[in-house]
């Protein structure tokens, strides 16, 4: 028996009468890399928004390491060890590079411990490696405000990795960014995705071809359309119909 | 390696370096506000001052929730009063055993309500009047945060909040003497007239030194992990939420040491204004009290003072000279800072004047932008391999 990481069960989502998600079957294994894709209104960030709590699901259930998450209220689930990385990067633009890394990378995070505790010399080595590895030594001291968007797009995937996850949620990290930055990210994700298991939603097939070493999934309409290798996928016919188009005549 | 260990111990003494004239500025300040103002100012305008100053610790609370965690209380007034409430109950008690306070014989009670009784004792009261508030304001923070309840909304029930307080203590006579307050003047500390000018001097000194201690508080409760975070809810509360922490218990507790700083705010300005009435907890007041930070500017603990400071003098010295306007230089003042000034005085002087100071003085400007060239690691390397070659 493989370890699942996650496993989702006919999972519904219905935002008054419409089905954002419709009986939706999904499970993956740990330390897999999974990408995402699907049309717009496919329920792609709906899919995150439940598995981090966000969202209630209507009908159907989701385990995490075996677990169900109906009801947990997103701190919790985070803890539980799933971070998730917004379409937007979100990161706190009035704190300091180190300070954004600093308040994630806190390992108790409860009220008191916070207010009376010190950030241990584990936790500021740890925050030193990876603002090293974020490539953002420099501007360590820096408010985030002052970071381009591919500085912040770093900061947060920083981030996540700071609350040293099992499952890594990515919402689009190649959006809006230049196609240097993007490979940077890539490289970035495939890096992790050795220590983590990781599902990314993305837009940008040239950026799906880099990463997407394991599986696919493509979502339609709430419910997934086809699943396999990136090969298999670009040539599903369905595919092609609802999100690919028809490859230009050569 | 090494050359980073030095920067980080020149690093750390430039920091103490900075904290060292920071608590002289402060000592030196508070001593001139001790010392020196009761000296030179008139019994009567020193009385006034130290209400400002008592004014100044409330402010100070409403930065910590607004400026810091952006919970915008429209509420305070109900802690002030509180804390008012607990003094003066204390001050009316000081009589001869088996009388009641006059105002009682008034209403035709012959028993001291029950809630009266623990006031008889001095150390009761000096807990109570920050736990009270304290406890008050958690209670309803709770209530309203664990709701997910946030911005306008949170403002309007704070302020729906003071108006259910307010009423309740207009309206009962027989409990706390209604819309006429308790009055403290008159009555005896320690066997000494409160309004005498001795105790009158002791509370404005303790004013003084309760204002240095929740200040350094303050500092401290915003400049670690703890302040960061509150900073990190006020930015962008959702994420918080998805870095592992529940913003809940940060947003309750911030609101009941808001709450209890404001009690003792009230009970310093009760005694040094000789009464405390329900009309404390008018709509208006607690507006006020947002002002002055929002003139000080928010997120900065010494703009709330010098904010409440610069609003207060400026209404004594306009209301004294020109009494039919001053409202309306309040009303221009807020209008000036929300539009032209919208970080207030200090984030004013912090983002702009400073700057201009530091050039007219011909002191180097630091850049903020990027690294400044001497610590990019970038150039530093270079330099390093030209010069090895």
């Amino acid at each position: 028996m493989t370890n699942k990481i996650l496993e989702i069960e006919n999972l519904t989502v219905s935002f008054d009468g419409f089905k954002a998600l419709n009986n939706l079957n999904f499970s993956m294994n740990a330390g897999e890399l999974r990408v995402i894709i699907g049309p717009n209104g496919a329920g792609k960030t709906t899919f995150l928004d439940v598995i981090t709590g966000k969202v209630q699901p209507t009908k159907g259930r989701v385990l995490f390491k075996g677990k169900n998450l109906k009801k947990i209220p997103e701190h919790k689930i985070t803890r539980m060890g799933i971070g998730r990385k917004f379409q937007t990067p979100r990161v706190y633009l009035n704190l300091t590079v180190r300070e954004n890394l600093d308040l994630v990378a806190n390992r108790n995070k409860n009220v008191f411990p916070t207010l009376f505790g010190y950030s241990s010399s584990t936790e500021k080595r740890n925050v030193a490696g990876l603002i090293e590895t974020i490539g953002l030594d420099a501007k360590a001291d820096l408010l985030a405000d002052l970071l381009s968007h591919g500085e912040k797009q770093r900061l947060e995937i920083g981030m996540l990795v700071a609350q040293s996850p099992d499952l890594l949620l990515v919402d689009e990290p190649a959006a809006g960014l230049t196609d240097e930055e993007t490979a940077n990210v890539g490289a970035l994700l495939l890096s992790l995705a050795e220590r983590h298991s990781i599902i990314a939603i993305e837009h940008d097939m040239e950026f799906v071809r880099q990463i997407a070493q394991d599986k696919v999934t493509v979502l339609h309409q709430g419910s997934v359309l086809c699943e396999g290798k990136m090969e298999q996928v670009q040539n599903d016919p369905r595919v092609i119909e609802v999100y690919l188009g028809e490859p230009p005549e050569e | 390696m090494d050359s980073e260990l030095n920067i980080g111990i020149y690093k750390k003494k430039k920091q103490q370096r900075k904290q060292l004239i920071e608590a002289g500025i402060i000592i030196a300040i508070a001593l001139i506000f001790a010392i020196i103002l009761p000296i030179v100012l008139p019994a009567f305008r020193l009385r006034l001052f130290g209400r400002f100053l008592a004014l100044t610790i409330v402010a100070l609370g409403i930065d910590l929730i607004w400026g810091y965690t952006g919970l915008l209380s429209l509420g305070h007034g109900i802690f002030f009063a509180l804390g008012g409430y607990a003094i003066a109950m204390h001050l009316k008690l000081q009589i001869p055993e088996g009388q009641l306070p006059d105002f009682f014989t008034l209403y035709g009670v012959n028993k001291l309500p029950w809630f009266w009784q623990p006031f008889y004792s001095f150390p009761f009261t000096l807990v109570a009047l920050v736990v009270i508030p304290g406890i008050v304001a958690g209670l309803l923070g709770y209530l309203v945060f664990r709701n997910r309840i946030k911005g306008v909304y949170f403002s309007i029930l704070t302020q729906a909040a003071l108006l259910v307080f307010f009423n309740f203590f207009n309206g009962q006579q027989k409990l706390i003497n209604g819309t006429n307050g308790l009055k403290t003047d008159t009555e005896r500390i320690f066997d000494l007239l409160v309004s005498s000018a001795t105790v009158q001097r002791t509370f404005y000194i303790l004013t003084v030194i309760f204002l240095v201690l929740i200040y350094l508080f303050c500092r401290w409760l915003t400049s670690g992990r703890f302040g960061r975070l509150l900073i990190a809810i006020r930015d962008d509360e959702t994420r918080v939420r998805f870095s592992g922490y529940d913003p809940t218990g940060f947003k309750v507790l911030v609101f009941a040491i808001s709450g209890a700083i404001a009690g003792i705010a009230g009970a310093l300005y009760t005694v040094q204004t000789g009464i405390i009435t329900p009309a404390i907890m008018q709509v208006a007041f607690s507006i006020e009290m947002v002002i002055w930070v929002a003139v000080g500017g928010r997120g900065t603990l010494i703009g709330a003072i010098i904010g409440t400071l610069l609003v207060r003098l400026a209404q004594t010295f306009l209301s004294e000279r020109f009494p039919q306007v001053w409202l309306f230089f309040q009303g221009a003042l807020f209008l000036t800072v929300v539009t032209v000034l919208p970080n207030g005085i200090v984030g004013w002087f912090k983002d702009y004047a400073w700057q201009k100071v530091q050039f007219l003085l011909g002191l180097r400007q630091p850049l903020v932008t990027y690294p400044q060239i001497e610590e990019d690691p970038a150039i530093q390397r270079e330099r390093e391999q030209l010069t090895r070659e």
